[in-house]
């Protein structure tokens, strides 16, 4: 069984944390009935007895759960947000062993981030990953959580990617990446995206881009479903993507619906490595299957079913409508319009109690409706899990590689420029030991060439390419 | 005679599951329905065939499982032993942590070496165990990283281990619309591989077994537990004793040995696919009733047209005037009509002495290097399999394959052409150098089956 350690950075990325380690649990606890520590747990989890005290070596294999410590390194260079969960109901799951902190912030600066803070706690860091994975019999992956927009998660957060690779080379790197909307509230926030996107796209196994608006619309639109649907359309309770009743957290707090949904990706994108299937799908399947060329590893993420309708008398139609919705633009987390892009690769991870057949029948159709490269008609990667997620009786994480991740990154050029071409703001970032100019002329032509590099695919698209010439055998 | 399985992956363990749990109870059915000695001895061969007895008298299965992430063994062994009617030996597994990635490169280049001696001494362990190997049968899929990467490794170790022993490659082919997005390239790779270590390549096809399931077993949400009994079937019907030389009881000729010399006659030609006939769910069953020359009328038709089921087959095709000495051209001519190479009919069940397989023998159907006679041969066994009260099975090398087998190349050649994945392979040590001999092994084998 392999194990994951969770590496949250900066203020977005640990309250992002918060609500997946809160959601793990509730989902473990409601599959895990006997309280046996299973391997399942074991992907994220450490069994601890707390009791004694000597030190590390306590972990317990087997047996009932005595206490469960999350396998997580918590990063962020001001302590509010740290110290907030550390006095909430997470407080047991986490030691101080795990924590990173320090006192001022980063200011929304990725070069304070990236080039003080990054060698300044580089050793704090790498040690703390290193302990986290030395409990580990064999790890497998690291999930960083953070925002592209901030100072520390960004900035920080890539230079923690750039320790990851270095140090841990073996192991993949998954990144869940909240991008900032064009209304976001951080001015320099499309500076510091670029230059974390540089990072990302070297350094990186796969990145799950989500965005704020998306999230946004996600949530508003279960809202109105809960509020104002038809009677007899009454939404089963804690069945909602967004809910996170059930688990250990108290009160909610804002952005903890959006979160929760970013928290259940994570879940989805796992359950098929922890738990049963008739087709099973680890995670180095994920970035085999999905990443045909090195760079162009941006999968756009899609959930369904948003929530259940509490009716039981639903036709067996719900199955087929799920599928139809994970390639709708209501439930995508990032904006962007995969159908009328090119697709390079698509990966269906599919829970609960549903069959092979189901699958292929949903896949025959809908086919004709996506646009896929001509090397790759039959891009589909797909997996089985048993298990479905809490509150649901199935779920579907679509995860595809398309071009239309290059207008959001256009847009994203596009801030950048306003602001470059003006200058605003450069002299915070020049101050910085270190930062030159040379680094924003790098990163911003590293996004050009990923752009580029989609561009030539979505070029193809639509043109009949000519099947490349077989090799002839003398006869 | 005893044949040692070996499961690897998750396909190969799930099939290799199935086809136990087939021979198993067939054996035990026989032996309850038909007291007298011909029963007693179809079970004796059949249980030693594929299971050996323990001091505790419990049945252990003569089988390997190796996988290189533990959720399917623990299954398949939990299961076994909670079946009552036999288990998988102590300590016959082998598995890892972490799976290969659905990548060939990581199964062939990095888990085989590294596992090589761990899985080689299970093996050496379970063949020093009969009193006489009949072969190796090892059971894997094409499309994934583990069965087909460290199965095809394997099969290279046990080759150089064991050279006079026979070699049987079970393979699963993937969905052709895709349940691996690389499945193309895995493929391309194990095949070209596999055809110089193996002595036979019997193959079932994900896509035409789904079909029986649907068509003829009438399973409305078909599960790959629904498929793999279906392959298990097939398969379980090529293996289960049946006499090799003419008269109905003797079962002590080696399967696997005659199976070779039989069909897989020339190193060119090593693809073997199986077509089996009735197919019925066990509802309809009761009602049903068949006959000889029914069934084989069926069967020849189905082998002419090939199609793999009894239902839909096109009896518009027919068989060709012979061919007189006539040149061979290039091109696939007339696709429609599945000229074989050899062919063996495997006949179980009542009043077997009855069923005339002479339509089998018409020179038409076959290439003109060899004679009718030594082209078909016909094995039989007196005792019903798997519940039908009569069932024949027909293993044929012929262009049955063909067409499966070129599609597959030519999606992976699009692909090789755009470069796509291929960094993941050179990261473990497949180059494109490996990609282009496999690539043109395979359009070797294409070029022969199409000119047969």
């Amino acid at each position: 069984m392999t194990q994951s350690i969770i590496v949250q950075v900066g203020q977005c990325g640990n309250q992002v944390g918060c609500r997946f380690w809160d959601l793990a649990l509730r989902e473990h606890a409601h599959v895990n009935k006997k309280g046996i520590y299973d391997e399942a747990l074991s992907n994220f989890f450490r069994n601890v007895d707390t009791r004694r005290s000597d030190g590390e070596n306590n972990d317990i294999t087997g047996g009932k759960i005595r206490s469960l410590k999350a396998r997580a390194v918590l990063i962020d260079m001001e302590e509010g947000v740290v110290n907030e969960i550390l006095q909430g109901p997470l407080r047991d799951v986490f030691d101080s062993t795990q924590l990173v902190t320090d006192v001022s912030g980063s200011g929304n600066n990725w070069a304070v981030g990236h080039r003080i803070y990054g060698p300044a706690c580089q050793e704090q860091v790498v040690e703390k990953v290193r302990r986290a994975a030395e409990h580990c019999d064999s790890l497998q992956c690291f999930f960083l959580i953070h925002s592209m927009g901030g100072g520390t998660g960004s900035g920080l957060g890539s230079y923690v990617l750039r320790l990851l690779e270095d140090e841990f080379p073996e192991v993949y790197r998954i990144v869940t990446s909240v991008y900032p909307s064009a209304e976001d509230d951080v001015i320099t926030s499309p500076y510091n995206s670029v230059l974390a996107m540089r990072e990302l796209s070297e350094r990186a196994d796969c990145v799950l881009p989500v965005d704020n608006q998306s999230l946004v619309e996600i949530v508003n639109k279960i809202r109105y479903m809960s509020h104002q649907g038809k009677p007899g359309h009454v939404i089963k309770k804690d069945s909602t993507i967004i809910s996170g009743q059930g688990g250990a957290g108290g009160a909610e707090k804002p952005f903890d619906a959006m979160n929760n949904i970013v928290a259940n990706l994570l879940l989805n994108l796992t359950s098929s490595a922890r738990f049963d299937g008739s087709l099973n799908m680890d995670l180095n399947e994920i970035a085999m299957n999905l990443v045909p060329f090195p760079r162009l590893h941006y999968l756009v993420p899609s959930l369904t079913p948003l929530y259940t309708l509490a009716d039981v008398n639903v036709p067996p139609r719900r199955l087929d409508q799920m599928f139809t919705d994970a390639f709708s633009r209501d439930h995508q987390l990032i904006r962007a319009d995969p159908k009328h892009s090119l697709y390079l690769a698509c990966a269906l991870v599919v829970r609960g109690n549903v069959q092979v057949s189901d699958l292929r029948r949903n896949i025959e159709r809908l086919k004709p409706s996506l646009p896929f490269v001509s090397w790759n008609q039959e891009g589909w990667k797909t997996s089985l899990c048993s298990v479905p997620p809490v509150g649901h009786a199935h779920s579907l994480l679509a995860l595809a590689n398309n071009t239309c991740v290059k207008p959001t990154f256009l847009e994203l050029k596009d801030r950048f420029m306003k602001l470059y071409r003006k200058k605003a703001h450069l002299h915070h970032y020049l101050h910085v030991e270190g930062m030159e100019q040379g680094c924003f002329t790098e990163a911003i032509s590293s996004l050009s060439s990923l752009i580029e590099e989609y561009s030539q695919l979505d070029a193809t698209k639509g043109t009949l390419t000519p099947d490349a010439p077989r090799l002839t055998i003398a006869t | 005679m005893s044949l040692v399985t070996l499961n690897l992956g998750q396909c190969g363990n799930q099939v290799g599951q199935e086809l136990l749990n087939v021979v198993s109870n067939d054996a035990f059915n026989a032996q309850k329905n038909c007291p007298g000695v011909q029963g007693k001895t179809y079970y004796a061969c059949a249980l030693d065939r594929f299971f050996r007895e323990e001091q505790t008298g419990e049945l252990a299965a003569r089988a390997v499982l190796i996988d290189m992430e533990p959720k399917v063994i623990n299954h398949a062994i939990a299961t076994a032993a909670k079946s009552d009617m036999w288990k998988y030996g102590d300590g016959s597994y082998f598995c890892e942590k972490q799976g290969s990635g659905n990548n060939w490169a990581k199964g062939f280049c990095v888990h085989g070496p590294q596992h090589e001696e761990a899985v080689v001494e299970l093996v050496r362990r379970e063949v020093e165990r009969c009193d006489r190997l009949a072969g190796i049968l090892t059971m894997m899929s094409v499309a994934g990283g583990t069965g087909s990467g460290m199965g095809t490794y394997i099969t290279q170790c046990l080759r150089d281990m064991y050279p006079h022993s026979f070699i049987l490659n079970h393979l699963t082919w993937p969905y052709s619309t895709g349940e691996v997005i690389v499945q193309n390239y895995n493929s391309v790779l194990t095949l070209s591989h596999l055809y110089q270590l193996s002595d036979g390549m019997l193959v079932h096809e994900n896509d035409s077994v789904h079909k029986i399931c649907a068509q003829l077993m009438n399973i409305k949400h078909i599960s790959f537990s629904d498929i793999n009994k279906i392959i298990a079937h097939q398969l379980g019907s090529v293996l289960q004793p049946a006499d090799v030389r003419g008269s109905q009881s003797d079962y002590s000729g080696n399967p696997v040995g005659d199976l070779m010399s039989s069909l897989a006659c020339h190193a060119e030609y090593k693809l073997l696919s199986l077509s089996a006939i009735p197919h019925m769910s066990s509802s309809s069953l009761a009602y049903s009733s068949f006959t000889w020359p029914g069934l084989l009328k069926h069967l020849r038709q189905m082998l002419i047209a090939n199609a793999r089921m009894e239902e839909g087959i096109d009896w518009q095709v027919c068989v060709p005037p012979v061919r007189q000495g006539a040149e061979r051209t290039g091109e696939i001519k007339q696709l429609q009509f599945n000229t074989s190479l050899a062919n063996l009919l495997i006949l179980r069940g009542k009043d077997v002495s009855c069923a005339d397989s002479g339509a089998f023998l018409h020179p038409g159907l076959y290439s003109s290097w060899l004679p009718p006679e030594a082209a078909f041969r016909t094995w039989s066994s007196l005792m019903p399999f798997n519940g039908y009260e009569k069932s024949a099975t027909l293993i044929s090398n012929s262009q049955s394959l063909l067409q499966p087998l070129n599609k597959m190349v030519g999606k992976a050649w699009n692909m090789f052409a755009s470069r796509a994945y291929i960094h993941q392979y050179t990261k473990y040590g497949i180059s494109e150098e490996d990609f282009l001999d496999s690539f043109t092994a395979l359009e070797q084998v294409i070029s022969s089956y199409t000119c047969l």
